[in-house]
């Protein structure tokens, strides 16, 4: 069904009205009025792709998202390796969130680095009855007292932190006192709070600008000499090294990367950011808020960009450099050059396995766009896309740079309209995550998980495009998909013919 | 450059290369504030002591990686196990996120379950409009054959009452009023996965037989000859129940697996999507309350379930996790006195068989130290097959146990001479568990994938049984109950320790004259 097939667009955008009509004929009545806004055919020009998005998932269906707590622990602050994050409430938001993300650091884990530890409240019924301040309060003490090179405390408020009306600032503030003006940080991301782990980012975003930066002043914070070409990486976790392959090129660049954000970031990193002379940023829908809040009140610009694929990658690194003078400019250049050979490489041995070929995603974040360069890098096609929790800010960016005429777009996809949608469409690769990954596999479609790299990556960065372009051939072109179907079942049964 | 394209390099080699680490060294002196490197030390040292395990044991707030989840886990697990049952978790759907990924990195299969979604206003108003739309949803477009809901606890915190919901959702017309709608209140404050399973299975049990929540008559019990068997919340549930199902054949027995999800955890990659596959069926559910006995493999996974079994005048039987030949003796044996059927010769031969690997293997085993940590009946399973083998379990820590499983425990350990030196931790996690081995090494670790921190941290092999296992595939396939099951667990154990002579000794020149081919 690729386009390579000389499909027409007007072919396509037909067949993919048809689906959502068909999709949406299960729903009860005033169910399929709500989802029919949010599944849509790009039309090429228009701003955005059409859909609505950030609104309340439908009760009692399948959808894919996560909530507020899954985006501050999970994402925003889970990565900050020199702090302890204490999941505050009953034990299974923490166990589940436990090593899940594969936010990759350096340091002594359970001494100086706690990302990998699981720290609860693991609230009881008699928490629930008397509030559970006094519990947190006397936690942090034996928190100080058995971790004592913990740089900073956050506390994660799960759903009954909010309910039952717990007040976790108070005893932040109080506990930061004693302890000399520790960093102790309230992050009422209850889940129950927004419609998607999207208000978890936003709010983890407030709490660093409220009990990080406001706290301390951005002058006296870092100790090290301020450079002009200094530059923080903002947004990007560090999922299978993802950030470590990113700022290798910035530095090569001649950069100075002063701070991580957050995958293998630290407290002193955080703080250091408002020293930064341009803020880049790769997660836009997770930080951009604390960007556009650096810029209005400590000046600092901000630009995004994508490191997933050659094109992208070199495209941003002209637009990082564009802040700098010409020596950054070269350095661009340079770096540029002096990756072309192994993107070279790359492609010469994939592309050929790989054109043509077609995709579905469905992920968070911003890879249900970033992605896309990638994948067309390779010869490959994205014929459907959509965000988990994304904005519409999102979709604009995604119609206007990234997805052709004709793609299918489904946001906040219930598991039933996805596995129609793949089911007719039959792409040659679905990109999700693991709740989806099984499902296709079954189908016999081939998957990659990509919120985790399917335990693989890095994906940024020129080194991870080479790992990214292994693991689609790897993925499509595997053997296995050739066995789904029995050998018997294509012939015609000698019963069947018997009963002809 | 690092990178090359035909030798493309993954994340554990890749950021070995020199340019990465003099990148992340930088990294380090320059931006991240690092301590002292002897503050390190001095500290990675301190906790290995007994001072450090002193306050460690004193905490009475904190808790540092704990062997539990949360109930509803176990409950979305226990309704996976009824035909074209679609769970249905009331609450935040966040959680319902988290259990489908949990049950699927350990089993990588399809979780289905929905949750109804309910945020802020629910949070003010209750989430009964959540639960009426939610149901009216999935039935229509999962056409479930049943809908088991279970709480959150969201749901639980505002006191949302799922009997009059559920009641009011069906008058509003969400789903037909016959519909069967079992559910059970399961927040997550209280117990851990295991009591959400028990509190699961008896609410589909008491649906069926007790009248479906006041709109049908209560069944009246006609006893038959057949038995129920409840796995319990197992991570090996699919080769588990499969090798159970196998026993009960060879035996001639009649029964029903209560919660069967062999199935529906094992789905074939043919090119379709099963959403619901196997499990027991609702009118066996329903049945069951005519059984002459229930039989459960957890008792601390059944203690709700069994007692209301009880109640419906069924003789029940509950074991722990049985392993080795004793503890599975037991097993058939009671089998065999409730059914009043033989134990057949083919089960006596894989006794035999069972009998002999561990004649042929005890002396790798024998004296052995390990310590044991998981769910109770599984902590107890194990450690009583330890005992038979002539090893000791000397710590046995259970983050979801009570006082009565440590007595029990305690009573295992004093059974036995190899029990002599053995304790049982309850309501300790797995920095406890770290203390412990620092400061009482022993030679071996048996737990679920988490145990891999422990492992590292104290230099102890770890062997891999519980659950969830994320970072090894498919041992739930394979059996551990039984004879056979038995078998299986034995050979893990040896090749952990095989594998560690091998590695102690494979040091050319120096330790290699131990480096064995023959055992």
């Amino acid at each position: 069904m690729s386009r390579a097939d000389n499909q027409g667009v007007a072919e396509i955008k037909a067949r993919n009205k048809q689906l959502i009509d068909e999709v949406l004929k299960v729903y009860p009545e005033k169910t399929a009025k709500r989802r029919a806004k949010h599944l849509s055919v790009h039309e090429a020009g228009k701003s955005d792709c059409g859909v609505k998005s950030n609104i309340k998932s439908i009760p009692g269906v399948m959808t894919i998202r996560g909530c507020a707590y899954a985006g501050s622990k999970g994402v925003v602050w889970g990565p900050i390796k020199d702090m302890i994050h204490i999941s505050h409430g009953p034990v299974g938001c923490g166990q589940y969130s436990w090593g899940s993300r594969r936010n990759y650091y350096v340091g002594t884990t359970g001494i100086d680095t706690f990302v990998t530890l699981q720290f609860t409240s693991d609230f009881q019924e008699k928490d629930i009855v008397f509030g559970g301040d006094k519990k947190v309060t006397k936690l942090i003490d034996e928190l100080q007292e058995l971790f004592p090179l913990n740089r900073g405390i956050t506390i994660q408020s799960e759903c009954p932190i909010g309910l039952i009306g717990d007040d976790i600032e108070a005893v932040s503030r109080e506990k930061s006192k004693e302890y000399g003006g520790k960093t102790i940080v309230p992050v009422r991301c209850e889940g129950f709070r927004g419609v998607s782990q999207s208000l978890g980012h936003h709010i983890a975003n407030d709490a660093v600008r409220d009990w990080i930066f406001d706290k301390s002043a951005p002058d006296t914070s870092s100790k090290f000499e301020s450079s002009p070409y200094d530059v923080a990486i903002i947004g990007d976790y560090n999922i299978g090294g993802d950030a470590w392959s990113s700022r290798i090129l910035l530095e090569e660049m001649g950069l100075r990367v002063i701070a991580q954000w957050s995958g293998d970031g630290s407290l002193a990193e955080l703080e250091a950011t408002p020293k930064a002379k341009l803020n880049i940023l790769h997660c836009y829908r997770s930080m951009n808020y604390i960007s556009r809040h650096m810029e209005e009140k400590f000046g600092i610009p901000w630009c995004e960009y994508n490191f997933f694929g050659p094109s992208k990658i070199a495209e941003s690194l002209r637009k990082i450099a564009s802040f700098f003078d010409d020596k950054i400019k070269q350095g661009a250049e340079r770096v540029i050059a002096k990756y072309q050979p192994l993107v070279d490489a790359v492609t010469a041995k994939y592309r050929p396995r790989l054109e043509g070929k077609t995709v579905m995603l469905f992920v968070g974040g911003l890879r249900p766009r970033h992605v896309i360069g990638a994948y067309e890098d390779l010869g490959m096609d994205v014929v459907g896309t959509g965000y988990e929790f994304g904005h519409n800010d999102d979709y604009q960016r995604t119609a206007q740079h990234y997805v052709k005429d004709g793609t299918l777009i489904y946001d906040d996809v219930t598991g039933y309209e996805f596995e129609r949608f793949v089911e007719k469409i039959r792409p040659d690769l679905v990109g999700s995550g693991i709740k989806e990954k099984y499902v296709f596999q079954k189908m016999g479609v081939p998957f990659r998980q990509m919120h985790s790299w399917d335990y693989s990556g890095p994906y940024h960065g020129y080194d991870g495009f080479a790992i990214f372009a292994r693991d689609m051939d790897m993925a499509i072109n595997s053997p296995i998909w050739g066995k789904t179907t029995a050998p018997w079942k294509d012939a015609p049964q000698p019963s069947l013919m018997a009963a002809e | 450059m690092t990178q090359n394209a035909e030798h493309i390099l993954d994340h554990s080699e890749l950021f070995r290369g020199d340019e990465y680490q003099q990148m992340l060294a930088k990294k380090k002196a320059l931006f991240e504030n690092p301590h002292d490197p002897a503050d390190v030390d001095r500290i990675k040292e301190w906790s290995k002591t007994s001072e450090y395990r002193e306050k460690n044991f004193a905490r009475e707030a904190l808790t540092v990686n704990p062997a539990k989840a949360c109930q509803p886990l176990g409950a979305v697990f226990a309704a996976l196990g009824f035909e074209r049952t679609l769970p249905f978790v009331h609450g935040s759907q966040g959680c319902v996120a988290y259990y489908r990924s949990h049950l699927s990195r350990h089993f990588k299969e399809p979780t289905s379950c929905v949750s109804s979604s309910m945020t802020e206003d629910a949070a003010v108003f209750g989430g009964l409009n959540n639960l009426t739309d939610g149901l009216a949803n999935s039935y229509n477009m999962y056409k479930p054959k049943m809908i088991a809901v279970a709480t959150t606890c969201m749901a639980e915190v505002i006191g949302d009452d799922l009997n009059a919901f559920i009641k009011t959702s069906k008058e509003k017309g969400s789903v037909p009023a016959d519909y069967d709608v079992p559910f059970a209140h399961t927040p997550a404050f209280v117990g851990s996965h295991v009591t959400g399973y028990d509190n699961t299975l008896k609410g589909i049990l008491e649906h069926f037989w007790d009248g479906k929540a006041g709109t049908a008559p209560k069944l009246e019990r006609k006893a038959n000859n057949t038995i129920n068997f409840i796995g319990g919340f197992d991570g090996y549930t699919v080769g588990n129940v499969r090798e159970i199902k196998r026993i009960f054949d060879l035996m001639g027995i009649g029964y029903t697996i209560l919660a069967d999800n062999s199935d529906v955890f094992d789905t074939p990659t043919d090119g379709e999507f099963r959403m619901y596959d196997g499990g027991t069926t609702l009118k066996d559910a329903a049945n069951a309350v005519h059984a002459k006995a229930t039989i459960s493999m957890q008792q601390y996974c059944t203690e709700k379930t069994l007692s209301f079994i009880k109640g419906h005048d069924q003789e029940v039987v509950a074991f722990n996790h049985p392993l080795g030949v004793s503890a599975t003796d037991d097993f058939l044996m009671t089998l065999s006195r409730v059914t009043n059927k033989a134990i057949p010769d083919a089960l006596e031969q894989e006794r035999g068989r069972l009998v002999d690997a561990m004649a042929d293997s005890s002396a790798h085993v024998h004296g052995k130290k390990f310590a044991i940590y998981g769910d109770p009946d599984l902590c107890y399973g194990l450690a009583a097959f330890l005992l038979e083998l002539g090893a000791e379990p000397i710590h046995v820590l259970s983050t979801n146990a009570s006082k009565a499983w440590e007595l029990k425990m305690q009573a295992l350990f004093a059974s036995s001479p190899f029990g002599q030196n053995c304790r049982a931790f309850p309501g300790k996690d797995l920095w406890h568990m770290r203390s412990l081995l620092f400061t009482e090494p022993v030679d071996f670790l048996i737990g679920n994938t988490y145990g891999k921190y422990l492992e590292r941290d104290t230099g102890t092999p770890l062997i891999r049984i519980g659950f969830p296992i994320f970072d090894r595939h498919h041992h739930h396939r394979y059996p551990v109950w039984g004879y056979q099951g038995s078998m299986n667990v034995l050979v893990k154990i040896l090749d952990k320790i095989f594998d560690e002579i091998d590695r102690k000794t494979s040091s050319v020149g120096k330790t290699d004259y131990s480096f064995d081919i023959i055992r």
